[in-house]
């Protein structure tokens, strides 16, 4: 077993890599009544489309999400009520490129970890079940569907994309999901719920070589194969078109602009754009932007405006948006923005305080067991350590932000999508 | 080590201070209680947004946004709360602790003085409160008033609390009404804020490693200017305990949406007359508030009737609400069995496994909020509006003595007050209206 100090944040990780393939990490906190475990297999709604058997398998869209709600069925019940029983609070979420199983407990941690690993490694399916299940998510998919957040931004990604996964639901749709079988289901687990392509992280109070015992006692023995998977062929910078346009129950106008970025090729690449990306956005949108304070005194937008640089399934790219009487005209100013910024770089004095602004956010998210556990297992999965992430912004230069946003805050080459009131 | 001290730091103020090094944050919050109130309740919403625009030394959201920053991104949001009938506004600030800054920023001292700066010295205009920065806040207020459709769940709670109490206080929305809204002047706003100022009891809550003192002299220091003339305005609640009227109301809304939103209303009954706070919340949590209760279990599992079906209880009022989103043509079946199941708990059908699983869940979130600030300061609040003296912990451990008597006699005395069923343009909806 690793043991890293990471002194400038005050946090200690312990890793070790078993003889299955999982690499389980250990990032110790003291002083917290709760304890809390994640495991996260490499898996998202983008991934349909993979090897299995020296074959390349098409699968519907929505089954990462499917399995995710089936995997909490066992032999003998429900994992769910038999971990809150338990004292534990349970949940799980799927997102574009992972899914993750995750619970916190004040007591009974150990058993209840046996538990975690116990009912995700071993899959229950049956016919009835699997047509059960079509009811509740179809219900949970016409919930999101009259949902305006999900809509624009959906809206936005296929403007953006012309076939990356990233343009559809990770849930799929009504009709996707009448599609899946308990035969789908046991496919797609074989394949990516496999220790050599998950990982487990556990925060809290505990002792690190009792998580690893643990693993060993429940998981398989054998590694599995690093599964292949094909999100289609490389996408044009360009978008696939300059606008979608719905129109909703909604009071006011809801808007998401967005523009492709160069995906990063390698480990550490990830975690630096990531963070370039972020700073960027903060310096060309944040609410200390000149941009955002032009348009939030004018009453073009609200508090509701928020920018992000996001990757995902193979692809990443910038996006802003809030609510607005007016899109058109924010997506000019927006347009303008960053225009500016590719030329002549940020101000320095701008650059200089929000970067200190984002080290004081680097360290507001350690307070949060959710989101150390998240960020430790993306970056392992994208092969980085999330917890240099401090140093890596240390080194960040006014001239990455530059060409950052030269690259990939390109006016030309921007999207808007725009969910409209129905009645206006 | 967790270290909790509480006292009266001016008249009719009361500092919360949790000593606590675990975290690599502090918190620190300043809360006004006024009483719900119809009239003032768009003033209140609109009040911290205003004072948020600038104050006298940064008059300008680009300087306060600024100063923020230099504080290595501290932050000061609007806090807009709704207690039982308690209208809470204030800000929570929140910024790193000194062990993690370079040399020595007194960041704590930094920030307090901010928050006070942002309560008590406004940017003014002849004495008044900006006319631009009111104006422009009064149009981000409307639109988000407006914008409460837009989360369709939410939205259907707030319109089942606004139908079910139209003649209570409690009836009134956080946020005010769009037409009282439009008419907030800045002299009207600044008549307001100078009467909540010195009217409303006041409550500061801090969260993180500095000693006591040091944060007692920086909030004192802070709030020097707070005015403090008189007896504060009372914090109180009417708790109402029995339905309306005998047969529940009915309401409808049509909406062009896929999925309805079947929301129902109960009064707690007799229980709200000496509350066991604890019970109540093991009642919910078996009851609909948590994946082992009856209505997760029966109505979304078993019955595969909708993706949420969950009861909630607002505890300062001594009301519940069903919430759930289910197809529009199969609002009757979820209702009957949402409703049988409180029937089985008034008969006592509570197992040894459900009242397990709920005491377990209770203690469970009680002790994770614990671990985090926001969830901290949230529970200490909800503590002092409820003049609740006992501890987190203290009430953990009652949670876990409740027995099935008692959560089956709390079920006995709930009664169906209010259905209100959000539903979609096209079909359903038609054979619900009585």
């Amino acid at each position: 077993m690793k043991t890293k100090c990471y002194d400038r944040i005050g946090e200690q990780v312990y890793s070790e890599k078993l003889e299955n393939g999982l690499t389980v990490f250990v990032v110790r906190k003291q002083g917290y009544n709760k304890k809390y475990a994640f495991f996260a297999t490499d898996y998202g709604g983008a991934d349909r489309r993979f090897k299995l058997g020296g074959r390349w398998l098409d699968t519907p869209m929505g089954v990462a999400h499917f399995l995710e709600h089936k995997m909490f069925d066992t032999e003998d019940g429900n994992a769910l009520a038999e971990l809150s029983a338990n004292g534990a609070s349970p949940n799980a979420f799927t997102s574009t490129d992972i899914t993750a199983y995750f619970f916190e407990s004040i007591e009974k941690f150990q058993e209840n970890l046996e538990i975690l690993l116990s009912f995700v490694s071993i899959p229950y399916f049956t016919p009835e079940s699997v047509q059960k299940e079509q009811g509740i998510i179809g219900q949970e998919i016409r919930m999101t569907e009259d949902e305006p957040d999900y809509a624009v931004y959906y809206g936005l990604m296929k403007a953006l994309y012309k076939h990356n996964p990233l343009r559809d639901s990770v849930a799929g749709t009504v009709e996707s999901i009448a599609e899946i079988t308990a035969d789908t289901l046991y496919s797609c687990h074989k394949v990516f719920y496999n220790p050599s392509n998950m990982v487990l992280v556990v925060a809290g109070d505990v002792d690190p070589e009792q998580i690893t015992a643990a693993a060993r006692k429940i998981l398989p023995k054998e590694p599995g194969e690093l599964p292949q998977r094909d999100y289609g062929p490389a996408e044009a910078m360009t978008p696939e078109s300059g606008r979608f346009e719905a129109r909703m129950e909604v009071s006011i106008p809801i808007f998401l602009m967005g523009c492709k970025a160069i995906p990063p090729v390698k480990d550490i690449d990830f975690l630096r754009q990531e963070l370039i990306g972020t700073l960027a956005m903060d310096i060309l949108a944040g609410r200390s932007s000149p941009l955002f304070l032009k348009m939030y005194e004018e009453g073009l937008i609200n508090n509701n405006f928020s920018a992000a640089y996001e990757y995902a399934a193979g692809a990443a790219c910038t996006i802003a948006g809030g609510e607005s009487a007016n899109p058109d005209r924010v997506f000019e100013l927006y347009k303008q923005a960053a225009g500016d910024l590719a030329a002549k770089g940020p101000d320095p004095e701008l650059f200089n305080r929000l970067k200190k602004a984002m080290q004081g956010r680097q360290l507001r998210s350690l307070n949060s067991f959710e989101t150390i556990c998240y960020n430790t297992a993306r970056g392992y999965f994208r092969g980085y350590d999330a917890f240099q992430a401090p140093e890596v912004l240390a080194a960040v230069t006014r001239e990455d932000i530059t060409a950052f946003a030269r690259d990939n805050l390109r006016s030309g080459d921007m999207a808007l999508s725009v969910i409209l009131p129905k009645n206006a | 080590m967790q270290e909790v001290l509480r006292k009266q730091i001016m008249p009719d103020t009361h500092l919360t201070c949790v000593k606590t090094d675990k975290f690599k944050t502090c918190t620190l919050s300043v809360n006004l209680i006024a009483p719900l109130d119809r009239e003032a309740a768009p003033k209140n919403a609109l009040l911290p947004k205003v004072l948020l625009r600038g104050t006298a030394a940064h008059p300008d959201m680009a300087q306060l946004n600024a100063a923020l920053d230099e504080l290595y991104g501290a932050r000061i949001v609007p806090l807009i709360r709704k207690k039982g009938e308690n209208h809470c506004v204030g800000f929570l600030a929140d910024f790193i602790d000194d062990d993690f800054v370079p040399a020595d920023e007194r960041i704590l001292e930094k920030t307090a003085a901010l928050l006070g700066e942002v309560l008590l010295s406004p940017t003014t205009h002849g004495g008044l409160l900006r006319a631009d920065y009111v104006d422009g806040e009064k149009k981000n207020l409307i639109d988000e008033i407006r914008a409460g459709i837009n989360d369709k769940r939410s939205y259907a709670l707030d319109r089942l609390f606004e139908l079910m109490c139209d003649k209570e206080r409690f009836g009134v929305h956080k946020l005010g009404d769009e037409a009282r809204a439009a008419e907030i002047t800045p002299m009207s706003l600044t008549r307001h804020y100078q009467s909540l100022l010195s009217g409303a009891r006041v409550e500061v809550f801090y969260c993180g490693a500095h000693d006591p003192a040091r944060v007692e002299a920086a909030v004192l220091s802070a709030l020097a200017a707070l005015p403090r003339s008189g007896p504060a305005t009372p914090v109180t609640t009417d708790v109402r305990l029995e339905a309306v009227t005998k047969e529940p109301r009915v309401f409808t809304d049509k909406l062009d949406v896929n999925q309805g939103k079947l929301t129902i209303g109960f009064r707690l009954g007799k229980s709200m007359l000496s509350p066991n706070y604890a019970a109540l919340m093991v009642f919910n949590a078996a009851y609909g508030g948590s994946v082992t209760s009856k209505l997760f279990l029966n109505v979304r599992e078993k019955l595969s009737l909708c993706y949420y079906a969950s009861s909630l209880i607002e505890k300062h009022k001594g009301v519940m609400a069903v919430s759930s989103g289910v197809e529009c043509t199969k609002f009757e079946v979820a209702q009957n069995e949402i409703l049988a199941q409180l029937d089985a708990m008034k008969k006592g059908d509570i197992s040894d496994w459900e009242l397990l699983s709920a005491k377990r869940a209770v203690i469970t979130s009680i002790k994770a909020n614990m671990d985090k600030p926001a969830g901290l300061e949230e529970m200490f609040f909800d503590q002092t509006i409820a003049s609740i003296k006992i501890t987190p912990d203290e009430l953990a451990a009652l949670a876990d003595s409740v027995t099935a008597g008692e959560i089956s006699e709390i079920a006995s005395g709930v009664e169906l007050d209010s259905i209100y069923y959000l539903t979609c343009l096209d079909n359903g909806g038609d054979a619900h209206e009585n």
